[in-house]
């Protein structure tokens, strides 16, 4: 059986008064290919098919989307790992508005990026080679600074879904510890102060969504227990 | 047009990778009224995929190291078609660059001292090829180039940038004297088309790697840059030069970084012999891209490669260990096992060479300046035009670029360009305005597209030409092939010119992108194609059957391809370095 059953969510604000989901069929010709090749033969007949992709290899993180209920990047993720009963289920990363098909508005999640000042801060002058750091203190950003922005996480996370506007998310969190974290950031107490409302960094409910669906194995969950062992620290 | 928006700025730069970033922040620094236009969000551009590295002497690895001997690495790699002005600029400005990078917040790896960690890479050597293999390229594991593009993104952000992402720029807009004034753009998810006015145009819209079927390219890699000057009627320099790199993933095109070698990695064909020992006793695995590139296909052609068609090789990880993998390598380790479901802790990679990256583009001086040829052949200046990065050819990479100085072209030209252009400003440029007309002959393609009634598939059209670059203008060329192949693309031309595009909706309408991106690649493709016909000579990444031997007699040059009367001509290389002796020519072994 190699036609494969994909049902896709389409929404196109100029034409749909509702988004619908649309069936097609693909000759995957028994390949175990990936959901992005799907999509380009797809998008190859019907180019009114709109989604995100850039560099087809999970770096990028252009083509998050859920698949069969799950979130993740389209380029990296096999039929095999995915497909059931040969059907595939298509719909844009849940919970940001649409903006046409599988593409949805990113703004509130690069808001809350740009929320927790992702960049290096450090106030004393710098030196005339690179400042050094220890094999071990570099260790320390493993993990974190490996994000690509896909928004899987924050998209799959309840936590978010409430409160987008508030609560800084999954993402954007790992990223504010990898910045706690690194040896040459000065900003910590600054950085903290910005984050010790009920809702920044409190709203997180441990669910762990986050790390399940992360497409590059990365640990938001953990991350956030630092900041708040941080915090805490801070406020006794 | 009357009824279309205006925008204006002082500064608009046309891609948000590395160089279109480091470019802005010069100029948002400046407070200059600056934008970044992109296609895609700045984080998705393709310097993300860079792996191993940053090649530069910051004198890490070997305290004794000498951005000369990297100047002279640099020459060497590019078959002495390098400029040595612009290598001299590039390797002494580079070390700034890059600490300037680390002081933005790069995570580095680090040696046990603190400071920043550097690998062993492809050409690289000590003591001008005397003193044996160096330890150059700076890295962040294998993900510098997401490192270094999320640290420029973050820094932007700092600096207040604007940014106008997921718009995309549709033409060049020229004034009556010639000079760059702005461009068309049109913002993706409205599809609102607008004029953006400008002193200053930078191209820093990168390579073009998908006019090749196989390439380890992203998927908006389409010389969008190129396309609009060429369409400008400007010229484009060494565009037969394209490098294939060593280690695509088999099948998948994906690339494994040449950093796997720099670590200790090497490749081997089916009886398991590690060739390279054969083709390049000295470097072995290390050679120049081309050279390696090369020897890879001749094993294959000789019925040595790997796998049932015989028609890649193997690339051995497995005796560097879990530890070395896992701490130097973690990416390639994921990829492997993804796009080749091998493990490299216990499997060898298959790879095969494929197309990477574009040494030639818009020629341009140190400064980012685009020039062009006036009747007598000598340089000329375009007002109000400048390009930085893949899409610009200063020429750092000569026929052939080494392996880690991608990343560093891309900060050194980028912050050099985004410098001169915050002092010309300073001292004030002023352009006549675009006309009515000069605006509406910008307009000229998108309008065709949004018209067509009727006519071939984009997406098949787009197949075909990618057929056609491989196998005409792939690592081996000869002259029949490709003949055969220039007349292929000039009919392909004419149907591209009547496709069809079927939905013509306005918001993020991706098709229509793709339709103007495929304008883009048969420009590319086409100046790639007669660039190669014409250089008759085997030197860096072009080597021909028929020409196999370098010829300095007549080709120690950089080609010029001109769009309008579709021919080559010859540009000066540049052998006058400030503050060293010029490098010169010699036999190019490893």
């Amino acid at each position: 059986m190699s036609m494969l059953q994909v049902s896709i969510y389409r929404y196109n604000p100029e034409t749909d008064s509702a988004p619908y989901m649309q069936e097609y069929q693909v000759d995957t010709q028994g390949r175990d290919l990936m959901v992005l090749n799907i999509l380009e033969m797809l998008k190859a007949e019907d180019t009114t098919l709109a989604y995100r992709r850039s560099c087809r290899e999970g770096v990028c993180g252009s083509d998050g989307m859920n698949m069969n209920g799950k979130n993740g990047l389209a380029c990296i993720t096999s039929l095999s790992d995915v497909v059931k009963n040969n059907k595939l289920v298509l719909r844009p990363l849940p919970g940001l508005p649409v903006v046409r098909d599988l593409a949805v508005d990113m703004g509130l999640f690069y808001k809350q990026y740009e929320r927790i000042q992702p960049y290096l801060q450090n106030d004393e002058p710098a030196p005339a080679i690179e400042r050094l750091q220890s094999p071990e203190e570099r260790d320390k950003l493993d993990g974190l600074y490996e994000c690509i922005l896909c928004a899987c996480c924050s998209t799959a996370c309840p936590s978010f879904w409430w409160n987008p506007d508030k609560f800084v998310g999954p993402a954007g969190l790992l990223q504010s510890y990898r910045f706690l974290a690194d040896s040459r950031d000065t900003a910590t107490q600054a950085r903290l102060a910005e984050l010790q409302d009920p809702f920044s960094v409190f709203r997180c409910r441990g669910i762990m969504n986050c790390v399940a669906v992360c497409p590059k194995g990365l640990n938001p969950t953990r991350a956030i227990g630092k900041i708040r062992d941080m915090l805490l620290a801070n406020a006794t | 047009m009357s009824t279309m928006r205006s925008l204006t700025f002082d500064a608009i730069i046309i891609g948000g990778g590395g160089a279109g970033m480091r470019a802005a922040l010069e100029l948002a620094k400046s407070g200059k009224k600056t934008a970044v236009l992109s296609k895609v969000f700045p984080t998705r551009s393709h310097t993300v995929s860079a792996q191993g590295g940053i090649t530069c002497a910051i004198a890490s690895a070997d305290p004794n190291d000498d951005w000369r001997w990297h100047m002279y690495d640099t020459v060497k790699g590019g078959d002495y078609i390098t400029d040595q002005d612009a290598a001299e600029y590039m390797c002494s400005e580079g070390p700034k660059a890059v600490f300037e990078l680390e002081h933005m917040g790069l995570p580095f790896s680090r040696f046990e001292n603190g400071r920043i960690y550097q690998r062993p890479f492809g050409g690289q050597s000590k003591n001008f090829g005397e003193g044996g293999q160096a330890a150059r390229t700076c890295a962040a594991a294998d993900r510098t180039g997401h490192a270094l593009l999320h640290t420029l993104y973050q820094n932007n952000l700092k600096n207040n940038t604007t940014f106008l992402n997921e718009w995309f720029a549709v033409d060049l807009v020229k004034n009556a004297d010639g000079d760059v004034v702005g461009c068309i753009a049109m913002c993706i998810e409205t599809g609102e088309v607008v004029h953006v006015k400008s002193k200053a145009t930078v191209l820093a819209t990168g390579g073009a790697g998908r006019i090749y079927a196989s390439t380890t390219n992203a998927l908006i890699n389409t010389g969008d840059g190129i396309g609009m000057a060429l369409r400008a009627g400007f010229p484009m320099q060494d565009m037969e030069m394209w490098q294939f790199h060593p280690t695509g993933i088999y099948g998948a095109g994906v690339l494994v970084t040449e950093g796997c070698r720099g670590e200790g990695g090497y490749l081997v064909n089916k009886d398991g012999e590690r060739f390279m020992e054969r083709y390049a006793p000295n470097a072995k695995d290390l050679a120049g891209r081309d050279v390696v590139a090369r020897s890879m296909v001749m094993e294959i052609l000789e019925g040595r490669g790997c796998g049932e068609n015989g028609d890649h090789v193997y690339l051995k990880l497995d005796h560097l260990g879990e530890e070395v993998l896992n701490k130097r390598l973690p990416g390639i380790s994921e990829l492997s096992k993804i796009f080749a479901h091998a493990d490299p802790t216990e499997a060898p990679i298959p790879v095969v060479p494929t197309c990477h990256y574009m040494m030639g583009g818009i020629p341009t001086n140190v400064h980012g300046q685009a020039i062009m040829q006036d009747a007598d052949g000598n340089d000329q200046i375009v007002g109000g035009l400048f390009a930085c990065g893949e899409a610009a050819c200063v020429s750092v990479h000569g026929a052939n670029r080494l392996g880690g100085n991608s990343l560093l072209d891309l900060v050194v030209f980028g912050r050099a360009a985004g410098m001169f252009i915050e002092s010309a400003l300073n001292e004030g440029v002023e352009y006549l305005d675009a006309s009515e007309s000069d605006i509406d002959s910008a307009m000229t393609r998108i309008n065709r597209w949004n018209e067509s009634s009727g006519g071939e598939s984009v997406a098949d059209l787009k197949v075909e030409l990618q057929s056609i670059m491989q196998n005409a203008f792939g690592v081996f060329r000869q002259e029949d092939n490709m003949q055969e192949g220039v007349k292929k693309l000039a009919e392909l031309r004419g149907r591209i010119a009547e496709a069809h595009l079927v939905d013509k909706s306005g918001a993020f309408n991706t098709a229509r992108i793709e339709a103007l991106e495929l304008d883009n690649l048969m420009e590319v493709a086409e100046a790639t194609a007669i660039a190669a016909l014409e250089r008759k000579e085997s030197r860096g990444a072009h080597s021909r059957y028929d020409y196999p031997d370098r010829d300095d007699v007549n080709w120690l040059k950089h080609s010029m391809y001109f769009p309008l009367e579709k021919k080559v001509g010859k540009r000066d290389v540049n052998f006058k370095p400030k503050t060293v002796d010029t490098f010169e020519p010699k036999i190019r072994t490893y």
